[in-house]
């Protein structure tokens, strides 16, 4: 069995217990080149991946993202095609589709979950989708067993962060500042924080993401944190033209930043 | 009209999708307005800003030669004589007197046509606050004249230049700031619509033009109207108005624009916040609404909307934006008032529907008035 099927939580848990950080990048589904892309940042040494199902309303993301879903969704790409796509991808980790609520609840939820599972991905992020509202999606999940990665952020109080460590599966996706996703100068202070609070209350892994746009941003959240998500960053590579090799070169340079911890 | 559940919901519909970051204040927002609208300080330094400041009540006009014409009486409810020029001052008062007790000092808003962009920024002038507030880039084109009011009044108007640059995308560029600002922010959201608690908060907010059109209709009719009539985009002032009738015999209709009809054409989905119906594609991407009116350019409505559609307790009709032009220069030729182009919508419905309403007593909520839409109107009419 590959590691593609084991699930996220088996391989950064794994990733863990061998004393490493795992590094989970984000690339737009659907845009040009990004299965040679996904392939790239997999052999450059991420732990999983984060495929983004393009929405029309994401109101979770910044600029860069929005463009190349904009890019995506001009040419008429649908989540069924890019479900397909990832079917007969070769790559030996897992995967996690990033999209909104109402593709999921269009497609039908038990209907998407079984999608997922029929193409081997393991988990989903549904930024708009809070534990509040993500019962019926979670118990659709169950059948298939896909994980359902919960956004924990800074303003999560200390009553809800603990549910929302015990219902995130795959590991807890620590939002690393007040605001929506994009590359920032700096690693914001709020990154430490809610690490640090997630890490005191779970044994899951504990990825920061937004905000995280290079390699010593990597770095510094790793110290706390199990590892990081960056998405804006790789998805300008590709917006700038800098095609699949671009991104795996950029992948191996977080890569080694994370392995020097 | 009840309050919606536990869990923000009006039947199936409503709810609080938003992105976690926005669930804590959501949820303070709910617990502090209940505390403020149980709370008869809050309340009387609402209603007197509502008298004093903004105008309150607006007069119920019987209008005699459009009732001639169109073969039935017809009453508006003149919420285009609030200050600022339509019935969003209502909520936005509210709202902004809300955000001031809960420590907040910058108010975020996104508006379609500029009438709640408008409203906010008197608000925000009113109380010292900071103002931004989001609007399309195709909608500041056609609305250059609230553009400048906002300016006037202090606010930062950014342009919204993703997706159909309209409403739709303004509220995702004011949802993003919040979710920046969440801390000092309040989202004076404008419509029936988003995260629990707003669909029920901005009904509240607008009750009283049912309330005051309830009694008015006694006094001035000895009566209730056989039908209430309101446009609707989001609905926030058709909630309002249909708020004083629920409970009575009268008929409710809601008449949106062919262009963004949701409830004919929309499909229940999840977008800004809350579950309702939605016009989308098959694979849940959201349509654009196309539209004359900018404040009725948007592809869902409210959840309370759905919930009375699906009970029957309301219907929903549909006009083209031809019907409405027609209807923007009867009201004006017969009664002497310009109206604002979204309310000609429920007008429009009226005049195309004369033989169904023949005979009856028809209450329409005249929500904004239309200085605004005369440059617009200009280009039209040639």
């Amino acid at each position: 069995m590959s590691s593609r099927h084991e699930g996220i939580e088996v391989a950064l848990t794994a990733k863990m217990q061998q004393g490493g950080k795992c590094l989970v990048p984000y690339i737009t589904g659907g845009f040009d080149g990004y299965l040679e892309a996904i392939s790239a940042a997999a052999d450059a040494g991420a732990d999983a991946i984060e495929i983004g199902i393009p929405f029309s309303d994401p109101v979770m993301d910044g600029p860069t993202i929005q463009m190349a879903n904009d890019v995506v969704l001009s040419k008429g790409i649908t989540p069924a095609q890019i479900l397909q796509d990832i079917a007969s991808l070769d790559v030996d980790i897992p995967l996690a589709v990033m999209t909104y609520y109402n593709v999921v609840y269009r497609y039908g939820l038990e209907r998407f979950a079984s999608s997922l599972k029929e193409v081997a991905i393991s988990g989903a992020i549904l930024p708009d989708l809070p534990l509040r509202e993500a019962k019926p999606w979670i118990d659709a999940t169950e059948k298939n067993s896909i994980e359902t990665i919960l956004l924990a952020a800074p303003t999560t109080t200390d009553r809800q962060l603990p549910e929302i460590c015990e219902n995130s599966s795959g590991f807890v996706y620590a939002v690393g500042l007040l605001g929506i996703t994009g590359a920032r100068e700096e690693l914001a202070s709020s990154a430490q924080v809610i690490a640090k609070r997630c890490k005191e209350i779970t044994n899951k892994p504990v990825l920061v993401g937004v905000g995280i746009g290079n390699p010593r941003q990597a770095q510094e959240i790793a110290e706390i944190a199990d590892g990081c998500i960056v998405g804006s960053a790789i998805v300008q590579k590709l917006l700038d033209g800098g095609g699949p090799e671009s991104v795996g070169k950029f992948v191996s340079e977080f890569r080694t930043a994370l392995d020097a911890i | 009209m009840n309050e919606p559940t536990d869990q923000g919901r009006f039947g199936k519909y409503g709810g609080m999708f938003v992105p976690e970051t926005l669930i804590p204040a959501c949820e303070e927002l709910e617990t502090a307005f209940r505390k403020a609208w149980g709370s008869p300080d809050f309340r009387k330094e609402l209603d007197d800003l509502l008298r004093d400041y903004a105008g309150r009540p607006s007069p119920l006009t019987k209008c005699e030669r459009l009732s001639e014409e169109l073969g039935f009486q017809v009453v508006l409810k003149r919420e285009d004589l609030n200050h600022t020029g339509s019935h969003k001052i209502n909520n936005v008062l509210g709202q902004a007197l809300l955000a001031k007790r809960m420590g907040k000092t910058r108010l975020v808003a996104e508006t379609g046509a500029g009438q709640h962009g408008v409203a906010t920024a008197t608000a925000a002038a009113l109380f010292g606050m900071e103002c931004v507030v989001y609007m399309g880039e195709v909608d500041i084109e056609r609305q250059a004249l609230n553009v400048f009011r906002m300016h006037l009044l202090g606010a930062d108007v950014r342009s919204a230049v993703s997706g159909s640059r309209t409403l739709k995308d303004a509220i995702n560029e004011a949802m993003r700031d919040w979710v920046a600002t969440v801390e000092d922010s309040h989202y004076c959201l404008g419509s029936v619509m988003g995260p629990h608690p707003y669909p029920w908060m901005v009904r509240e907010f607008h009750r009283v033009i049912g309330n005051e059109a309830h009694r008015q209709c006694l006094d001035v009719l000895g009566k209730i109207p056989d039908v209430v009539t309101a446009c609707v985009g989001g609905g926030s002032n058709a909630i309002g108005i249909f708020s004083g009738f629920i409970d009575t015999e009268a008929e409710l209709v809601g008449v949106e624009p062919a262009g963004g009809a949701a409830i004919e054409r929309g499909i229940p989905g999840v977008v800004h916040g809350s579950l309702s119906y939605l016009l989308q594609d098959e694979w849940g991407q959201v349509l654009e609404a196309e539209s004359i009116s900018a404040g009725l350019d948007y592809p869902g409505i409210g959840p309370e909307h759905a919930y009375l559609a699906d009970t029957g307790r309301a219907r929903y009709e549909k006009v083209a934006d031809s019907e409405v032009v027609e209807a923007f220069q009867l009201l004006s030729r017969t009664e002497g008032i310009i109206p604002a182009l979204e309310p000609a919508h429920a007008l429009a419905w009226m005049s195309r529907d004369r033989e169904f309403l023949s005979g009856k007593t028809v209450l329409l909520n005249l929500s904004g008035r239309g200085d605004k839409d005369a440059m617009q109107m200009m280009e039209v009419l040639g």
